[in-house]
């Protein structure tokens, strides 16, 4: 006896399913304490190391307005580094458990499986947006409170609505990036995993992880908005320091920002949704979707 | 083989974009220190500020040495042993595995001996990095080379060694190792500028002699006044250290290789997939 199950049901479903080995079986092994909070944390501390070697001078200066201006700015850049650093924990998500993880299903033989299965291919997209969101997320708070625990820096909590409507939007423009890109490394082969790792440095210096993205100039600073982490970290900055410490280094106001993110997260989606179909017709057509080890 | 998935020209391009975006890194938050910091103004706060900027440069591009060589070596078994599943042709043929291994890694060092002279080349063309390398210092700087690169590369097999008998950890300790290097070997800042412990860890590490050595060999003389390393001794004795630890580290890659692979053929782990 056969049960009718509601559509939207069952890509629901398919959306927990996939979601599931992100939020509670990737953490089973406690390993991931070490390696995804503790270790990103040495990258975190070399950079912000890199701004104190700058600013020794001015640190031990006998000018006092000229020490306090400085300790200023240091808090403030040290801050941009923190928080530069934990948003590349997200921004790695999306290059290898997002844009990555249908080509390793296909070299693991699972992706034939999940053709067959009667669920949408964005069902199963979603419950990895949604699972890597989660999973990165957990690694991502402890790693930004040790850092400003450590490194003393000092927020200004200005507008927490904003800072929180910034956040979410950008993970979504994120997230719909790399369900695009997942559909796109359907047709590659090894080329997949170096073209991940092709865009971590590139990406990291172009939107601006570790200083002000307007120090590329604003025409590429503008152009390196299609990136969402570029106008997501600029905005967080803004609300999260004090404008004094830092004036004129910024690329738009925060709520034009975050309008661009909200259009950038609606066109990834769409853009995904439509690149998917694409994609796999014509992954069908030339007969890549099992071929391993290309 | 490194370049075995993609055309010669585009694998070029790949190994020169990371290392110099990297660098390039570097730079902006340069620029970024020079817009806002109080009195930059000042000839003698712009003259500290290039040396401390060729100081970092400097560091960055001889860490990609580092990076390269420690990661590439890290992978190459599971790499075999995962992607490329050959391992167990390459173990039972008639060659050392030792030496194999060296081999796949002496590649690394070729690839990141490219990358990097091409980022100093960069710096020092566009970026007004001041190179000073005396005639006289050559021969230095070429033992100082040799001997660094067979550390790094030791310190490469005592990392591969530890592969034989890991699966889903590898990529985090390749990541993880250099990362420390990153932090206390001095490349980005002198370690003068990490608490007490922290340049106690460095001054363990070879690598922050190799780093400082190669400084005290290209980086002109008044680089000293604006930058304090806190490493002692003159260049003879950085090369002694540095001697040393090559072949400390050299026989503790031996062992530990030795001792990885006969574990992992007590468990027949030689040829294992993880799918990781």
């Amino acid at each position: 006896m056969t049960a009718t199950v509601n559509r939207v049901t069952l890509n629901l479903r398919a959306l927990v399913g996939r979601s599931y080995p992100r939020i509670i079986g990737a953490n089973r092994e406690p390993s991931w304490v070490f390696f995804e909070t503790i270790l990103p944390l040495l990258g975190i501390a070399a950079y912000v190391f890199i701004y104190h070697g700058f600013f020794v001078d001015a640190i031990k200066s006998d000018d006092a307005v000229l020490r306090t201006a400085a300790l200023e700015r240091l808090n403030a850049l040290v801050g941009f580094v923190v928080l530069g650093g934990t948003m590349i924990a997200f921004w790695l998500n999306v290059l290898w458990s997002m844009a990555s993880q249908l080509y390793w299903e296909k070299e693991v033989g699972n992706l034939q499986l999940y053709m067959m299965a009667p669920m949408s291919r964005m069902a199963l997209l979603g419950g990895m947006a949604v699972g890597g969101v989660f999973m990165t997320g957990t690694r991502a708070i402890v790693t930004l409170a040790v850092g400003i625990y450590f490194f003393g820096v000092v927020l200004v909590v200005s507008n927490p609505l904003l800072i929180l409507a910034v956040f979410f939007v950008t993970l979504v423009a994120l997230y719909g990036m790399g369900m695009m890109f997942a559909s796109l490394y359907l047709l590659y082969g090894r080329e997949a995993w170096h073209l991940s790792a092709l865009m971590e440095e590139p990406i990291f210096l172009v939107s601006g992880f570790y200083f002000p993205v307007k120090a590329l100039g604003q025409t590429i600073a503008v152009g390196a908005a299609i990136i969402p982490a570029t106008l997501g970290l600029d905005a967080l900055r803004q609300l999260l320091f004090p404008p004094s410490s830092l004036g004129g280094l910024w690329v738009a106001d925060p709520v034009t920002e975050l309008l661009v993110l909200v259009v950038l997260a609606v066109v990834f989606l769409i853009l995904a949704r439509l690149s998917l179909a694409y994609l796999e017709r014509l992954a069908k057509r030339e007969g890549r979707l099992t071929s391993r080890h290309q | 083989m490194d370049s075995n998935w993609t055309e010669p020209l585009l694998f070029v391009v790949y190994s020169i974009v990371k290392p110099v975006a990297g660098a390039f890194i570097l730079v902006l938050m340069f620029v970024a220190f020079t817009v806002i910091q109080p009195g930059s103004a000042d000839p003698a706060v712009q003259a500290a500020n290039q040396a401390r900027f060729s100081f970092v440069y400097v560091g960055n591009t001889f860490f990609i040495f580092v990076a390269a060589t420690l990661f590439g070596t890290f992978q190459v078994i599971q790499a075999d042993r995962e992607w490329y599943q050959t391992i167990r042709y390459v173990y039972i043929s008639p060659i050392s595995f030792y030496t194999y291994i060296i081999g796949r890694a002496a590649s690394k060092v070729g690839v990141a001996a490219f990358a990097a002279a091409i980022t100093l080349a960069f710096g020092i063309l566009f970026l007004g990095v001041r190179v000073s390398l005396a005639v006289g210092d050559i021969p230095l700087f070429v033992v100082s080379m040799f001997l660094g690169l067979l550390c790094l590369v030791a310190i490469g097999v005592c990392l591969a060694a530890v592969s034989f008998i890991t699966a889903r950890h590898v990529h985090g300790l390749a990541e993880g190792i250099p990362g420390l290097f990153f932090l206390f070997c001095g490349v980005l800042f002198p370690i003068s500028v990490l608490p007490e412990w922290g340049q106690n860890i460095g001054r363990a590490i070879p690598i922050t002699y190799w780093l400082d050595l190669e400084r005290r060999i290209l980086l002109p003389a008044d680089t000293w006044n604006h930058v304090t390393t806190n490493i002692l001794g003159d260049n003879l004795y950085i090369l002694a250290l540095l001697l040393v630890s090559t072949l400390a580290f050299y026989f503790l890659s031996v062992v530990l290789f030795r001792l990885g692979e006969y574990l992992a053929r007590r468990a027949g782990k030689i040829d294992m997939t993880t799918a990781y």
